[in-house]
């Protein structure tokens, strides 16, 4: 079963951030499946609790951020963002710190766990760090709001650019931006010219341009018609989300944010569940997915197929499921399916 | 609301935008089948192509109360240009969208039964077009909340769910990120359903909203929410009961009325191919007859369109069917003889 070919690889070293609640659980998972595996990858587990630095802000502690700018690639669980603890939300922390430009979603309905919904197959890439999100708000005057999106120039070139890119090496034939540029003419329009340029350069993916409502109603009758699909950042956080739902969830759905020097971090994009924290309840499907997700970007197919059918084999058979999957398992008992799947004889 | 409709011997004039494409059929259909439940309307067509048709819409509009109307095409290639849809509700200040999500027996859709209704902001948020290049590539985009404005429709949610029965608002933002500016929409909310002790009052941030309504979409009764939320949480609902040509919609203000389909989208595609589903506009129709306090007549069209749709001999080819248009209205007509 595991060949040996993968066995021989020089090993890599990946950061790791536990996170929180349930955090430290998956990622044990995670680190038992990918050993059983072999998987060619050593894990430098960082803490990531924010520090006050001299300047009053609060930032990464130095060792994580070292760690992460080292490896270059980091794999992380849920963070806690404590209420009014004086320091910003650790995710938003850590886009910033390292730039992390486009958050990637692939959504792909899981065989053996049913919804509403059959093959679903597509991708979700969102700007990750303008737009709606810029942060730029003011008050007017009393009971007056104003909030700024902004779209520029160079950071939806690049987005295009990741896109088209990620699309030609994942062998998907079609992108669809998701705009409103009947309204938000200058804005989206903006955007939408960027990937224009860009599509220019490569003949090989069909290129389309939907408006936002249309995608929406769309993806809700039949999503199987959809393949990658890019966008700003408040219709890439809604979007993604909305995928989501229709394979199951965030506890099955993996995520990527990809930096502008090179650096990536995989991540479980759901929270902490701090009323299960501890309890072995946890699905760590999400975090799996989003390992294998991140063994892909290095180029680590073989481990990163092999890992995966275990897993949606798993899942398909149905005995070992989490409760939030339907199932009474545990979360160390459906780890140790999928090992088991991995290494039948072990 | 203060409302006053043109009326004269019984009988009502309402102004018809037909619209740009699959509108002036549409606009055909509903008016033979409000012709042949004898519905006391006599219409005031006005086409619109231009900035003094626009015009002359709106003082039709304002002189009548009341319209049905067709989407009219935005041409986006001119950046000058602006949605005249936006303008009219505008201009009318029609700040509150409603797009009611309902099953319809004999339908199939993959969520079961679902009824729920979208009240969006219909006249500030995303859409003040207020947009300006800075530098070469730096393009800002204003969403402008205003507390008077928020008190406005939040009251209008409330007061709707009191009207029609129903037991919760949900309002959806986005306040985590937008602190300020969707913080002011949610707070506003949270006091007006202080009002309301009899409606439980929910929120819920856009992204999981959109997440629930594909897993869990019987949790939802009134949703109300800002401008561009509105725009794709009313798109949700409108896939979730089956599509975009069964789903009514209207645009209330506190003096003007303009009943819309619920996508209020333009079929472009489908233009003369006598393939449209027309019981989204007919549906529309039916409200726009119980704004005007016509419900026995709107009560005759429902029942005959949803009678046909239940036959199931009848359908367009979004539902499932094989037939066109006119033979669905055929089909109507038959039904409301019956009747
Ligand atoms: N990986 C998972 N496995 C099992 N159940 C989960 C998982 N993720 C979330 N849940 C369930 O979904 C519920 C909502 O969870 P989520 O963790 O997203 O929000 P939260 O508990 O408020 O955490 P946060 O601290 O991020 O706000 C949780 O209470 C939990 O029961
Ligand atoms: N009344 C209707 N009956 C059946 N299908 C419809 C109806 N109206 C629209 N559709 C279908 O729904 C889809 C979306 O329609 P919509 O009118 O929103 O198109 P669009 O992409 O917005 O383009 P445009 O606005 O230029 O027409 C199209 O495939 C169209 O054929
Ligand atoms: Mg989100
Ligand atoms: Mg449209």
């Amino acid at each position: 079963l595991i060949n040996k070919r993968f066995c021989s690889q020089e090993v890599r070293r990946v950061t790791l951030i536990p996170g929180d609640g349930i955090g430290p659980e998956i990622s044990e998972a995670v680190k038992e499946i990918f050993a059983t595996a072999k998987a060619p990858i050593e894990w430098d587990q960082v803490d990531v609790t924010p520090v006050k630095a001299a300047s009053g802000k609060y930032v990464i502690p130095s060792a994580a951020f070292e760690s992460v700018k080292k490896n270059m690639v980091g794999l992380k669980g849920p963070l806690a963002t404590p209420i009014g603890k004086g320091h910003v939300s650790m995710n938003l922390t850590l886009r910033k710190t390292f730039n992390l430009f486009a958050n990637v979603r692939p959504c792909k309905s899981i065989e053996g766990y049913k919804t509403p919904y059959d093959g679903v197959d597509l991708v979700t890439i969102r700007e990750n760090t303008e737009g709606e999100y810029s942060g730029i708000e003011h008050k007017v005057v009393d009971g007056v709001v104003q909030s700024i999106k902004l779209i520029t120039r160079a950071a939806s070139i690049r987005l295009a650019e990741y896109a088209f890119q990620y699309a030609t090496d994942n062998n998907r034939s079609n992108l669809t931006v998701v705009h409103k540029a009947n309204i938000m003419r200058m804005s989206d329009g903006l955007f939408l010219k960027c990937f224009r340029e860009v599509a220019d350069n490569y003949k090989n993916i069909d290129y389309n341009e939907v408006y936002l409502d249309t995608t929406c109603l769309q993806i809700v009758l039949d999503p199987s018609r959809f393949d990658v699909l890019v966008m700003p950042n408040l219709y890439g956080d809604i979007l993604s989300d909305l995928c989501a739902g229709l394979i199951g969830g965030l506890g099955v759905t993996p995520s990527g944010n990809i930096g502008s020097d090179g650096i990536a971090i995989f991540e479980a994009v759901h929270g902490t569940a701090p009323d299960i924290a501890g309890q072995d309840k946890a699905n760590p499907t999400a975090l799996l997915l989003s390992a294998v997700m991140m063994l892909r970007h290095m180029g680590l197919r073989g481990h990163a197929d092999l890992i995966e059918n275990a897993t949606l084999d798993v899942i398909r058979e149905g005995s070992a499921l989490t409760k939030d999957l339907g199932g009474n398992g545990t979360c160390s008992g459906y780890t140790k399916a999928i090992c088991d799947r991995l290494y039948p004889s072990a | 609301a203060n409302y006053a409709f043109s009326q004269y011997g019984g009988r009502y004039t309402v102004t018809l935008i037909p619209g740009d494409g699959i509108g002036p059929e549409m606009a055909r259909h509903v008016k033979t089948v409000l012709h042949k439940c004898g519905a006391p309307i006599d219409f005031e067509v006005i086409d619109i192509k231009d900035e003094s048709s626009t015009d002359a819409a709106i003082i039709s509009l304002k002189r009548n109360g009341i319209g049905l109307k067709g989407t009219i095409t935005t041409n986006i290639s001119n950046p000058q240009s602006q949605s005249i849809n936006a303008q009219i509700r505008r201009k009318l200040d029609l700040y509150s969208n409603i797009v009611p999500c309902k099953s319809i027996p004999g339908v199939w859709t993959r969520h079961g039964q679902v009824d729920l209704v979208v009240i969006r902001e219909n006249t500030e948020g995303e859409y003040g077009s207020l947009e300006h290049e800075n530098v070469d590539g730096v393009v800002e985009s204003l969403k402008i909340i205003t507390e008077k404005k928020s008190r406005r429709i939040a009251k209008f949610a409330f007061d709707y769910a009191l009207q029609n029965n129903r037991r919760k608002v949900t309002a959806i933002h986005k306040a985590n990120i937008m602190k300020l500016a969707d913080g002011l929409f949610l707070e506003t909310c949270r006091e007006i359903s202080k009002d309301y002790t009899d409606i439980e009052f929910e929120s819920m941030i856009i992204d999981n909203c959109c997440m629930q309504m594909v897993t869990n979409p019987q949790q939802f009764d009134v949703m109300v929410m800002p401008n561009l939320y509105g725009n794709i949480v009313s798109h949700i609902g409108i896939g979730l009961v089956g599509g975009i040509g069964l789903v009514p919609g209207k645009n209330i203000g506190d003096k003007y009325a303009i009943f819309e389909s619920g996508a209020r989208n333009i079929g472009s595609d489908l233009v003369g191919l006598n393939r449209a589903n027309p019981c989204g506009f007919l549906f529309t129709s039916a409200l726009m007859l119980r704004h005007l306090g016509l419900d026995d007549y709107a009560d005759i069209i429902e029942s005959a369109v949803r009678t046909t749709i239940k036959n199931g001999k009848c359908r367009t080819p979004d539902i499932q069917g094989d037939r066109t248009t006119a033979d669905f209205i055929d089909a109507v007509i038959k039904e409301i003889d019956v009747q």
